[in-house]
């Protein structure tokens, strides 16, 4: 486990985030995730042997809803709240894909 | 000061109001512009509002004054309330505290906005919060921190410490919080008021902004056991829009209030308490327990072996889950976008290897968008959850995870199960701001006795049990069985009914 990230490292990660990171972030973060990830390390001493993992602690599930159109938000409404919208069309605008 | 009636202290409860403006003693625009007074003379020192909705609040109050047939039976009919910044609210500004979303302007409202507002609650405002809420100090918040009603120069806590500071400064009598990590019942327990954070699924996060959703909960906070009892039983109860939120049935919490400590059995996890925690805040404790057993409860220790784990995997899952969910904010659909071409991207960073211009503003809109803590939660929870290091990290924590929650059901079941774990809520009391903010894994430790809670999704309540000879609030940290919420309440209760900690005002509110 690395207890350092190189830069390369942090490029690599922030690329899957999908951050940008400026040269004094990437630095500022090799170093404090390093910090962070030596602490949790400790958690490989516990004993999971068998163990099975806890993503969600709910015990009962509300019951299923019946199947049924129920009205939702209004098209023009969910548009409204976009950067850059296209009301005409329907869309949400982007920049140039390819 | 205002004109408001704020001398005493049985005032500026959530209960005496709602039954001043019941019995017509007040009406709810006189309380409401009283409340919207308290806010103009002193958020400008405490800066826990990032937004005041005074004519949204006003014609509410109005409304309710004149169908007042209507509302007079609603059970929190008048009360004025301060939402965190991270519950949706239609038609009004809901940041997270964050850039990315300072003009955010959501199209519907949460389920517990609904749920207030029908119970007769008058919305005043939107509390400042650490963005997205990460953090364990409010100072992560794009619009500067909240600052403590006891001591201007300290942190409220984190994240709801607009909340908690609203209330303490007598500002509104009722705040919700979210809870993640403590982020309800840490800055409670820093600003001397109660924090409830309810079972996972007690109530509904329909219109919740995530953080982590395996962990995240809503609750109130406020001056009694008695008012956050009163809350409670109007925000809990399933929702279909939240398929998480349970089907459990809620009891009347305040009829649960009875005063009552005897035969409690309260679980006291020793070895867990002998290190780390401030002399004060120990001797506070120590003194709140002495006061519950007088009360008739028995003390008793616990053994929670794999607590000391809880900060690590708390981390790990949480981060996780943080980077999944924040993965929305791409400047598509609402919120930031950056300009296009405004930035140029330095060799070796991300947006250099994604050529698409759709790519280099996703990059760019969320370099800018969000702010350090932010980043760098991502980052942390987009490595644990990579290809070569999942089962390392992220599978590993969630197994240790149900190594913890398998402590305290053991706790809370067999023939020498208890009632209550007991603990501090916090292990110092509000430090200074600025003094942590650059080290992280120093400020991840204050969350020691609070995540487990949510690891374990169980509900745990902060009431104030001392001051520290400066004058800084301590708060006792109890946690309770999964969905007994009201026997939880009525040992905070008991204990509050015998003791004063909870009455005096910050300095703030006398000036």
């Amino acid at each position: 486990m690395p207890p350092e990230f190189s830069r390369d490292q942090i490029a690599a990660i922030a690329a899957l985030a999908r951050l940008e990171l400026n040269p004094d972030e990437g630095d500022l973060f090799a170093r404090q995730l390093g910090e962070i990830l030596a602490y949790a390390e400790q958690v490989q001493r516990a004993d999971t042997t068998g163990v099975p993992p806890t993503a969600s602690v709910v015990t009962r599930h509300a019951s299923d809803r019946a199947d049924e159109l129920r009205p939702s938000l209004d098209r023009d409404v969910a548009l409204e709240s976009a950067p850059d919208p296209a009301m005409d069309a329907g869309f949400f605008r982007v920049p140039k894909v390819i | 000061m205002p004109s408001s009636r704020m001398t005493t202290d049985g005032e500026t409860t959530v209960r005496s109001v709602r039954d001043d403006v019941r019995s017509r003693a007040r009406s709810a625009s006189d309380v409401c512009r009283d409340a919207l007074a308290r806010i103009e003379a002193l958020d400008p020192q405490l800066h826990a509002f990032n937004t005041v909705v005074a004519e949204r609040a006003l014609a509410r109050a109005g409304e309710i004054d004149r169908h007042f047939d209507q509302w007079r039976d609603r059970p929190l009919v008048g009360v004025p309330v301060a939402l965190k910044d991270n519950m949706c609210t239609r038609g009004v500004r809901t940041t997270a505290s964050s850039r990315m979303l300072e003009h955010y302007v959501p199209p519907y409202d949460a389920t517990v906005v609904e749920r207030l507002e029908a119970a007769g609650a008058v919305i005043v405002g939107k509390t400042n919060c650490d963005e997205f809420s990460m953090g364990s100090s409010n100072e992560n918040s794009a619009f500067g921190p909240v600052h403590n009603p006891w001591a201007l120069d300290r942190i409220p806590g984190g994240t709801s410490g607009g909340s908690a500071a609203t209330v303490a400064a007598r500002l509104t009598p009722l705040a919700l919080g979210s809870d993640t990590g403590g982020s309800i019942r840490q800055p409670a327990s820093l600003c001397g008021v109660v924090g409830l954070k309810p079972t996972y699924g007690r109530v509904s996060r329909y219109g919740l902004i995530a953080f982590a959703s395996s962990l995240d909960q809503i609750g109130p906070i406020a001056r009694t056991v008695d008012d956050a009892a009163l809350a409670l039983g109007v925000l809990a109860g399933p929702d279909p829009r939240d398929a998480t939120s349970a089907p459990e049935a809620v009891p009347d919490y305040t009829a649960a209030l009875t005063g009552d400590a005897r035969g409690a059995r309260i679980g006291v996890p020793r070895a867990l308490l002998e290190q780390g925690v401030d002399a004060e805040v120990s001797r506070a404790i120590a003194a709140a327990l002495d006061t519950l057993a007088a009360r008739g409860a028995t003390l008793v220790d616990v053994q929670l072996p794999h607590a000391g784990y809880a900060i690590p995997v708390y981390y790990l899952v949480a981060t996780a889950e943080a980077s999944s969910n924040l993965a929305r904010y791409d400047g598509v659909r609402y919120g930031f976008r950056a300009a296009p071409g405004t930035q140029h991207s330095a060799p070796g960073t991300a947006a250099s290897t994604q050529h698409a211009a759709l790519g280099t503003m996703y990059a760019q809109t969320r370099e800018r968008g969000f702010g350090p803590e932010v980043k760098r939660r991502i980052m942390l929870g987009t490595y644990v959850l990579s290809a070569g290091y999942y089962d390392a990290y992220y599978l590993k924590a969630q197994q240790v995870r149900t190594l913890i929650l398998r402590d305290y059901e053991q706790a809370f079941t067999g023939p020498d199960a208890v009632d209550a774990i007991a603990m501090p809520t916090s292990p110092m009391p509000a430090f200074k701001l600025g003094e942590r903010v650059n080290d992280p894994l120093q400020m991840y430790l204050i969350d020691v006795f609070t995540v487990s809670a949510n690891l374990t999704g169980l509900p745990a309540v902060s009431v104030p049990c001392g001051f520290t000879d400066t004058g800084l609030p301590i708060g006792l940290q109890l946690t309770g069985r999964r969905f007994d919420e009201a026997a939880l309440l009525r040992l905070a209760d008991a204990y509050q009914r015998e003791t004063e900690w909870w009455k005096p005002a910050p300095p703030i509110v006398k000036g």
